[in-house]
């Protein structure tokens, strides 16, 4: 497929703008050359898009059980409310009394979001998850600075969790040490202990974990690092597990990132917008970026004007559409689907950990691989000829050929039975022909890209030939 | 899976070979293997400090990132350069292809012997 500036014909246009009724203005001479951009009309851009949408698989297309990123459906209502007006036509520098409604909509979701983490402030300023969990790292860097306490140079992350806490606690300026898990998948408390001291500025945990599994002995843990002066960050990651019945402010957290577009149904994985909306205890309230319409008394902003809004209308629109009672059904309605094909799964494939797990499960190939030399990344890609988006391969790193499987809450049983079937499918057949799958995919758009090379000689900008 | 007899072996498949007191590192054939393609790697700088049991550099390969544990404690006396732009050394030719060199050798990790290293790998299998 051409990209969109090879389709590209110069003159061709699409005039969609009225006639000017309003005084030309020039903008001042700072661009030298003429700007690079396609030219096409309405309907090659129209076609080039939806051309990229049938080359691809959506959670409008089919199961997407990829772990760790809760594809959940979003529903439609959600979107009409970020297209209203009211919050499409508006500009970041529009006077704040011609926008109440737009600081209405973030001091309402900043309120529900509380509610549900236990937490005291807000900020919808950083972009994303991983942006989340700088700005939170850096509130508790700032919380010790404020103190003077400079000796705390360590930040404790424990193996299962999620890939991206160590690059923030190490782009915040600390050393990470990293502690192992037991073999119940839990933080090893021992371990744990041997690490805690006064060069520990805090730690980092995602609960569940990235292994699916509910950190039983997490008041313990907290009250571990807080007992030698260290301060507790959430990682939001997995709260579809766990929003309504239980709030991490109550596990003893003191700041948390929750990823709006995945817990709370906005449209995620091609890139964004998306929305970690941080939240921390009152102590640390004073140290919240500032934020467009928003109350925040820090001196730290991470993003421009009040973050990505309309991820935040979605959200909302979300959070109002459950309700007090919605909220807590749909993370109970994960966990039950990720038992059930789990449960379903269990007889052919082999689940890492044989407990009850929360919203998310990893199998563990490696006895499979043994028996039959198909590896995990061959399943995977056997599944895309099968219609369904592969599982999370090779995370958690303390899995050995990992597949993590999050069906989430919107997922019918009827769903479910026809995945767990198609994996049954898949075990026999790396029994009977496995050189078929090492090939697979057969009947994708594309065959095996080749990563290696994409990996060690990136072409990452398009040049015109 | 090659594993030569006069080197050395930790149980996270780093390899050693001692030469007039200057401990010459590697990854081995295995743990090339287990990691598939190696795309990227991060090293340290000659007079760096290296110590045992600790992470000296990391490794990247299509699948994920690795630490590098070093077997031993000691300074850094020279990096195999030539593995930034041709990383994938490390798979055509594991034990030909050393990482770094360490001097003033003080503490090293428990090493196996490839007999008991073969034992490992097929535990670990």
């Amino acid at each position: 497929m051409k990209l969109i500036f090879e389709k590209s014909v110069p003159g061709r246009h699409s005039s969609l703008l009225p006639a000017c009724d309003v005084p030309a203005y020039e903008l001042p001479e700072m661009r030298q050359e003429p700007l690079d951009l396609p030219e096409l009309c309405e309907n090659d851009v129209s076609r080039h898009y939806t051309q990229l949408c049938q080359r691809v698989h959506g959670v409008n297309c089919g199961f997407y059980p990829l772990g760790s990123c809760t594809m959940k459906y979003n529903p439609r209502i959600d979107e009409e409310m970020a297209a209203l007006p009211g919050f499409t036509n508006i500009h970041p520098l529009a006077p704040a009394a011609s926008v109440e409604g737009c600081r209405e909509v973030l001091e309402l979701a900043a309120k529900y979001l509380c509610e549900i983490s236990g937490m005291d402030g807000m900020t919808f300023q950083p972009a994303a998850g991983a942006h989340g969990e700088f700005t939170g790292v850096l509130l508790i860097k700032q919380y010790h600075a404020s103190r003077g306490d400079t000796a705390r140079t360590k930040i404790i992350v424990p193996d299962s969790a999620h890939g991206t806490n160590p690059a923030t606690a190490a782009m915040c300026g600390y050393d990470v040490v990293n502690v192992a898990s037991a073999p119940d998948g839990c933080v090893d408390l021992d371990a744990l202990k041997a690490v805690l001291g006064p060069d520990i500025a805090g730690l980092m945990l995602t609960n569940p974990n990235t292994v699916g599994i509910f950190d039983k002995n997490i008041l313990e843990i907290t009250r571990l690092v807080h007992e030698c002066g260290g301060l507790c960050y959430y990682d939001g990651a997995n709260l579809n597990a766990v929003m309504g019945h239980v709030r991490p402010g109550d596990m003893g957290f003191d700041c948390i990132h929750m990823n709006l577009h995945k817990t709370f149904a906005t449209p995620h994985g091609g890139g964004g917008p998306g929305a970690g909306a941080v939240g921390c205890k009152d102590f640390l309230k004073k140290f919240l970026p500032k934020s467009a319409l928003m109350e925040g008394e820090g001196s730290i902003q991470v993003r421009g004007f009040a973050g990505n809004f309309l991820v935040v209308v979605r959200a909302l629109a979300y959070l109002m559409t459950l309700g007090k009672e919605g909220v807590p059904e749909a993370s109970t309605n994960a966990v039950l689907n990720a038992n059930y094909l789990m449960e379903k799964i269990k007889g052919t494939f082999t689940p890492a950990f044989d407990r009850v797990c929360m919203h998310e499960f990893v199998l563990d190939l490696s006895e499979f691989k043994k028996e039959t030399g198909v590896s995990a990344l061959d399943v995977a890609k056997t599944l895309i000829d099968n219609g369904m988006h592969p599982p999370t391969m090779y995370f958690p790193l303390i899995v050995h050929e990992a597949l993590m499987l999050e069906p989430t809450e919107t997922e019918s049983r009827e769903t479910l039975d026809e995945a767990a079937e198609i994996f049954r499918k898949l075990y026999d057949l790396a029994h009977k022909d496995p050189e078929y799958m090492h090939n697979a995919p057969h009947h994708a758009q594309i065959g095996r890209p080749d990563e290696v090379g994409a990996a060690r000689n990136p072409i990452v900008r398009w040049t015109r030939a | 899976m090659a594993i030569p007899n006069e080197l050395r072996y930790t149980k996270d498949h780093e390899w050693l070979k001692e030469e007039d007191g200057v401990a010459v590192i590697g990854i081995t054939d295995f743990a090339q293997n287990a990691l598939g393609d190696v795309v990227f790697i991060n090293l340290p700088e000659a007079g760096d400090e290296v110590v045992a049991g600790e992470s000296f550099g990391d490794v990247e390969s299509v699948k994920a990132v690795s630490d590098l544990l070093s077997p031993v404690s000691g300074i850094v006396k020279a990096v195999n350069e030539e593995l930034i732009d041709a990383p994938e050394m490390l798979n055509s030719d594991p034990y030909g292809a050393w990482i770094i060199k360490v001097e003033q050798v003080t503490d090293r990790e428990e090493l196996l012997d490839a007999d008991d290293y073969e034992t490992l790998c097929a535990e670990e299998g």
